[in-house]
């Protein structure tokens, strides 16, 4: 028993303050890289502290003394037991490879999302065809809701630029906005899938309704030269968000498999972050693709050569995905 | 308190505090004063990119707002290990559930699942999940597998300063002086502390009753002998206490 706590405070205080020093400093520089001797140091500091809190648990109950020895060898303990590989910078080469070998890594997770959004398709396209009055509940933008004869006889006998002096600022707007809904398709992941996939279905709802109504008017060719080329990425960008919802859905609920919990989610940790950092860069690019060539139509812009457009970053798009890493 | 118990390869099981959702929400009240702050800045330095156009101007403003709320905590959580501005000034820190380092995945996994956690305001989802979670984890942490701790205060206080080295009867009666230290809550002891150090600035009848207080729960824990405690006024008792509990 510790008869004289403050004789055994004093005999181990020192290496208390050591291994506190040494605990600072990788606190404050986490690329230090300590030599042998200083980790052989660390060691047994981490060592004597762990025997100084057995013996304060065994024989004592000071509860001070204790949270302070706890607290010095619950940091040694992270220093030390880490095995994971240090990162110090990030690389974006490796990351960029990284992005289509997570995509593929979880191919059956972007099935289920591309099939959730087809579902909600065919329901918004079925929806408006049975009920046109429910237009606006089925895709709520204002700039919808005219008629597509109207709003497509009023674009192309523009002769103005609608977007002088806001397409940088719209192209921003669009950038944040689409990536702040892919994140949360990808955050909902957590409620266990339910609300990426309430999510992929009412996207798929709302594209489902556009469609059904620019088709049944007459206008396909609009619909796709002004959709394709930056839905041509945004839209695969907010399925890899699905993608990724899903994929972290699968790891918390686990089916069939024997992993921890925990070990399931850190398994799947770096593909997670590699999605969806992919898919925010594309979503930069469809923002600036959206605002400075999807909103000009025929005769400023020809729609094959819009739809053309469209085609060629979709096959770009699907060889990086396939090919790349 | 919650507390995370973990239990080292060594044998040695040390546990760790787990954050209150109050001390954290008074963390992210910090922080969100923080990124206010940060978009007044934002604002006013825009003006100064409309050299290249006031649409170039909103565009960069705009992207930067965005870039700065995403990123606030990915970044500070990163290069601070586990903290933000709010969580270092009260005392928080996150780290692995297992007791391990911080890994960036793990710090951009738990600020992007954020928006769920506000959901529907206010953090309502995460302060829910907090409450009802074993470890004490918003729906992002337990993603991240990640928990908040309540770092311990690591130094002792200045005994000398708060309580002039007298002859102390309660020392004099090592084995009751023993048990009060085995006894006593942390948290009050720090209350005391606090409490003696500040004492000069109290008004005289709050001084009285605060320390009547504190002397009502030092001898409730342990009963010293009438002789020993004799003479004693509240405020001398818990400063006599004190000294007992560190040992001088």
């Amino acid at each position: 028993m510790i008869l004289d706590p403050a004789r055994f405070v004093d005999m181990e205080r020192v290496y208390w303050n050591e291994l506190q020093a040494i605990l600072d400093k990788l606190r404050v520089e986490p690329g230090w890289r300590m030599s042998i001797p200083e980790v052989q140091r660390l060691h047994y500091l981490y060592e004597r502290c762990s025997a100084d809190l057995a013996r304060l648990d065994t024989f004592s109950t000071e509860p001070l003394l204790r949270g302070y020895v706890e607290s010095l060898v619950s940091s040694a303990y992270a220093e030390i037991h880490e095995t994971r590989a240090p990162s110090g910078k990030v690389r974006w080469r490796a990351l960029g490879a990284a992005f289509p070998r997570a995509f593929r890594r979880h191919l059956g997770a972007f099935r289920l999302a591309v099939g959730l959004t087809l579902l909600g398709g065919a329901f918004g396209w079925f929806a408006m065809r049975a009920d046109p009055d429910a237009k606006a509940v089925l895709m709520p933008f204002p700039g919808l809701l005219d008629p597509p004869a109207t709003r497509v006889a009023r674009e192309e006998s523009a002769r103005m630029d609608r977007l002088h002096g806001q397409k940088a600022s719209f192209s921003a707007m669009l950038m944040t906005h689409n990536i702040q809904v892919t994140v949360m398709t990808l955050a909902c992941g957590v409620t266990w899938g339910v609300g990426t996939v309430i999510l992929l279905f009412y996207n798929g709802v709302t594209l489902g309704a556009i469609s059904a109504d620019y088709v049944g008017a007459g206008y396909t060719q609009f619909l796709a030269g002004w959709l394709l080329p930056h839905g041509a990425i945004e839209i695969p960008a907010i399925l890899l968000g699905g993608q990724a919802g899903l994929v972290l859905a699968g790891a918390l609920i686990g089916w069939g498999e024997r992993a921890s919990r925990a070990d399931r989610l850190r398994s799947v940790a770096r593909d997670l972050l590699a999605i969806a950092l992919g898919a925010a860069a594309l979503l930069v690019w469809a923002g600036l693709v959206e605002a400075f060539v999807s909103q000009y139509h025929q005769p400023v812009l020809p729609y094959g050569l819009k739809i053309a457009f469209g085609l060629l970053e979709l096959a770009a798009l699907s060889i990086f995905l396939a090919r790349a890493g | 308190m919650k507390a995370l118990r973990i239990e080292t390869p060594e044998g040695v099981v040390f546990s760790l505090q787990l954050a209150t959702p109050v001390l954290r929400a008074l963390a992210w009240s910090v922080d969100g004063a923080v990124l206010i702050a940060s978009s007044v800045v934002i604002g006013r330095a825009s003006g100064t990119f409309a050299v290249i156009g006031a649409d170039w101007a909103n565009a960069i403003a705009t992207l930067l707002y965005f870039v700065s709320s995403m990123a606030y905590g990915m970044l500070f959580e990163w290069y601070w290990r586990g903290q933000t501005l709010g969580k270092r000034l009260f005392g928080l820190r996150v780290v692995d559930a297992q007791g391990l380092r911080l890994r960036p995945a793990q710090v951009v996994m738990r600020n992007l699942l954020r928006s769920v956690d506000f959901l529907p305001g206010a953090y309502l989802v995460g302060a829910t999940a907090c409450l009802f979670s074993r470890k004490g984890q918003r729906l992002g942490d337990l993603a991240a597998n990640t928990v908040v701790l309540r770092e311990a205060k690591l130094l002792e206080p200045d005994v000398e300063r708060i309580a002039p080295a007298k002859y102390n009867s309660l020392l004099a009666l090592p084995h009751l002086a023993a048990r009060l230290r085995s006894r006593v809550d942390p948290e009050a002891v720090r209350i005391a502390v606090t409490a003696l150090a500040l004492r000069d600035g109290y008004d005289p009848r709050a001084r009285v009753e605060l320390f009547a207080e504190l002397a009502g729960y030092f001898r409730s824990l342990v009963e010293f002998p009438e002789a020993a405690v004799e003479g004693l006024t509240d405020e001398q008792y818990v400063r006599s206490a004190v000294r007992a509990i560190y040992g001088r």
